[in-house]
């Protein structure tokens, strides 16, 4: 799984989560296999369970706004529990959910199998505009130089006894902010500077090829291919 | 004096908002030599090095490289001869992958596939810094970053190369790792620096670019003895560090 | 406000994918123009700096803190060609390399965090300074941050009006369309309060500093003087930043989004899913709204022949949309022109 071309892992995770958001809801069934099948992929890229688990987190407001569709919602209602909720309401948060949580599983599983850079070269040879995936890439470089420089200043602030309590203090954050703007374009002014000393001309060469065998391909439209057969599936029998 | 590696002749330039920043720059360079440039902040020295591989123009005056003046249908064969090595070496490392950082230069070159990745090995070689191949730069140390950067530029074969400020930030064992590696490196350096020692250990002759001109040119060691020299154009050693002429 | 899958129908997701798609090849194709061969390194630090920025929490109301969407103060720092394109690419990384946003959603994330937020307020930006920025000094100073204020107070909402228009085409919730404008309205306009002040804050600490580095700001530079014979004379700069830069975004937005309402409600309404056929099966189809829409490819209209009603309904898609352009458009050339007059007077 790890050493997959990313741009095949790419495609496969694309094509997954189409055939989950397209596969009708009442279809439970369908959607069991889909867990199944990323469980699979989990298994057999050796992910453990608990980091899943943990990068889930980014999925908890949408989980809230879900539990709130069937409270709010309209239509036939029933009690559960001594709550009145809408069904057409609890269709919409199962849907949303078992939907939102595949998806989000799936990204989990690439981005643990794939580095960031692979995912990049995948990105180009899937003839992605070269220029999106160049400005993703120095995104991506100096991101933690940014990150740290933003950490740094806010060490800074805080040894100096600001603790940001309310909007009152929005002119400090705002400083350190603009601070950091001019700082990220001025050493982008110097990137460009190191990159046209080194012959720079506008093109990025290019210095890795990926190619991706048929096999290999094969392979990973094994995900894709069960999910998107389970979605026509899934069509015919409702 | 052999062969010229590099040859600035009565240099001026204004940047655009009409500040002036150098007066008529004159220096030679022969191949093979070290030299410092010495100076003050704000003496011009970072604008002098714009002019070294063609980022700036001059406003007056001509720089030449091995023979080959800097102008606008020579600056690729001229930014392959000179190797600029930025002060902060996060400029300089903008490739996810050292491999990929080292391989830029040669690649804008033309140069691919086997001999490309022997040029790679090859330079991180000469820094020590084979191991770090395939990590990202922003996982290495302050130390070993820079390193990388020196290979970056290595990777092109320059003419000479010109390091801006190489001393700085780095912690002294990175720093005595650096002029051994600088020591043992066979091409023209041109080191711009404020830290005096670093230069007296490094290289044998030195210039003081002051207020935009070149206010000496002589041997090390006798120029750090000079102390009314320095004391004029902003100089010091440091605390407990005494020179002499011989 | 990162959208996940599931959300949103597969035709808005598609017709958005689509939108966002000819949006960002739109403006890698002008943010060129405007950079050259700084695009790439540009873009990414400032895609950097977006990403950092977004982290920035910063307090709202008691107990409740909210952050930076970004796109506003990217469009006034660096253009709205180059922030398009800093805000796509970091929404494209936190879906790819955080889970950030479904993939599937993508389309849709782009097309309201980065399209809509930074058009809106470029679009709000240059009308509030469209005259005043010529002049240099505090005046001028004083509408660039005015104006980055007001543009960021009202590209927030705006994204969450374009969220609710997106979920009456195509949300998979059965919730009143008008509770839902109310309730993303109502937090949003609170957000896009604290979203404007440390924008103008952010903008105005730029401009004391490094006035240069504002896209937004370039006419404020003072101008350059010439020492003749005759004494001074000011000179004009070069003009930095082309004035019909605001058209194309306004015309070429204005028929993307009639094309994408006319396509994706033809196809949109009246395709029954699974939520339609419930509620039909149970005899509830007197809640039945135009939003409740195919949640799958294949939603009916592929079989069934190519009903009047659908017809109709795209046509009230375009018929909206234009409604809507024109009536901005109004708004806008009337402010513009009577700042005008403003200044000729």
């Amino acid at each position: 799984m790890h050493r997959l071309p990313p741009q095949c892992k790419l495609l496969a995770a694309a094509a997954f989560a189409v055939a989950v958001v397209a596969t009708p809801r009442e279809s439970f069934w369908a959607f069991g296999v889909y867990a199944l099948l990323l469980a699979g992929v989990a298994v057999a890229a050796r992910v453990p369970a608990p980091f899943i688990l943990r990068r889930m987190v980014i999925e908890v407001p949408f989980v809230l706004f879900a539990v709130a569709i069937p409270v709010i919602g309209l239509g036939e209602r029933v009690d559960v529990l001594g709550v009145s909720l809408s069904v057409p309401g609890l269709w919409a948060a199962w849907n949303v959910l078992a939907k939102a949580t595949l998806g989000v599983i799936a990204s989990i599983l690439l981005a643990a199998t794939t580095e960031p850079r692979m995912m990049l070269l995948g990105a180009e040879r899937l003839r992605l505009p070269r220029l999106l995936v160049q400005i993703a890439t120095f995104m991506l470089r100096y991101m933690d130089v940014i990150l740290d420089q933003m950490r740094r200043m806010r060490i800074a602030r805080e040894s100096r006894g600001f603790v940001p309590r309310d909007i009152r203090q929005a002119p400090v954050l705002a400083k350190s902010a603009g601070a950091l703007f001019i700082r990220s374009y001025e050493r982008g002014e110097r990137v460009h500077l190191a990159m046209l000393s080194r012959g720079y001309t506008g093109e990025m060469p290019m210095i890795r090829e990926l190619p991706a065998s048929a096999r290999q391909w094969g392979a990973a439209a094994l995900l894709p291919g069960l999910a998107a057969a389970t979605a026509v599936l899934s069509w015919s029998l409702t | 004096m052999t062969a010229t590696s590099l040859k600035v002749s009565s240099l001026a330039y204004a940047y655009p908002d009409g500040t002036q920043a150098l007066f008529g720059v004159d220096l030679t360079i022969g191949r093979g030599e070290r030299v410092a440039l010495l100076g003050p902040n704000g003496a011009g020295k970072t604008t002098l090095v714009m002019h070294l591989n063609g980022i700036l123009t001059a406003g007056h005056g001509s720089v030449e490289v091995a023979g080959l003046p800097v102008r606008g249908d020579t600056l690729r064969e001229i930014r392959r001869r000179v190797g600029l090595v930025f002060q902060d070496p996060d400029d300089q490392l903008f490739m996810p992958t050292v491999r990929e950082d080292v391989a830029f230069g040669p690649a804008n070159l033309g140069v691919r596939g086997a001999e490309l990745e022997q040029r790679v090995k090859d330079a991180l070689e000469r820094v020590g810094m084979l191991e770090a191949i395939d990590r990202p730069p922003h996982h290495l140390s302050f130390g070993q970053r820079r390193r990388v950067a020196v290979a970056t530029v290595l990777a092109m074969e320059p003419e000479i190369l010109v390091l801006d400020e190489p001393s700085s930030n780095l912690d002294p064992a990175s720093r005595r790792e650096l002029a051994e590696i600088l020591r043992s490196l066979d091409v023209t350096v041109l080191m711009v620096t404020h830290d005096l020692p670093y230069a007296l250990e490094l290289c044998e002759r030195s210039l003081i670019l002051s207020g935009g001109v070149i206010a000496a040119d002589g041997p090390t060691r006798s120029l750090l003895a000079d102390e009314e020299l320095l004391a004029a154009h902003r100089l010091e050693l440091p605390y407990g560090f005494a020179v002499s002429a011989h | 406000m990162h959208v996940p899958d599931g959300f949103f129908d597969v035709p808005v997701s598609v017709g958005a994918g689509a939108f966002a798609a000819a949006g960002m090849a739109v403006c890698l194709k002008r943010a060129q123009r405007e950079l050259d061969d700084r695009t790439a390194p540009m873009a990414g630090l400032v895609a950097a700096f977006i990403f950092a920025v977004q982290m920035l929490n910063f307090p709202v109301a008691a107990g409740t803190s909210g952050h930076l969407l970004g796109g506003a103060l990217a469009a006034i720092l660096v253009g709205p060609y180059t922030a398009v394109l800093c805000v796509a690419v970091v929404l494209i990384v936190q879906a790819f390399f955080f889970a950030d946003g479904g993939l599937t959603a993508l389309g849709v994330n782009i097309t309201l965090m980065a399209i809509v937020t930074t058009v809106v307020g470029w679009a709000v930006f240059r009308l509030i300074t469209g005259s005043g920025i010529r002049r240099a000094g505090p005046r001028g100073r004083t509408a660039v941050v005015a104006g980055s204020f007001a543009a960021a107070v009202v590209s927030v909402p705006a994204a969450a009006l374009c969220f609710t228009g997106l979920f009456w085409l195509g949300g998979t919730a059965p919730i009143e369309v008008s509770s839902v404008a109310a309730a993303m309205g109502g937090v949003h306009v609170l957000i896009g309060l604290g979203e404007a002040l440390i924008t103008a804050l952010t903008v105005s600490s730029v401009l004391a500093v490094r006035p240069d580095l504002v896209y937004g700001a370039r006419g404020l530079a003072a101008p350059l003087v010439l020492k003749t014979a005759d004494g001074e004379i000011p000179v004009e700069r070069p003009a930095a930043a082309p004035r019909r830069g605001l058209r194309p975004i306004l015309v070429g937005g204005g028929l993307v989004a009639l094309l994408l309402a006319g396509v994706v409600s033809f196809y949109a309404s009246n395709s029954p899913d699974g939520l339609n056929k419930v509620a039909a099966d149970k005899g509830f189809n007197a809640h039945e709204k135009p939003s409740e829409l195919g949640n799958g490819p294949l939603a009916g209209y592929s079989v069934k022949g190519i009903g009047d009603a659908r017809l109709s309904g795209g046509l009230a898609g375009v018929a909206g949309v234009a409604l809507t352009v024109a009536g901005g458009g109004g708004i806008f050339y009337t402010v513009r022109r009577r700042q005008r007059h403003k200044v000729t007077a």
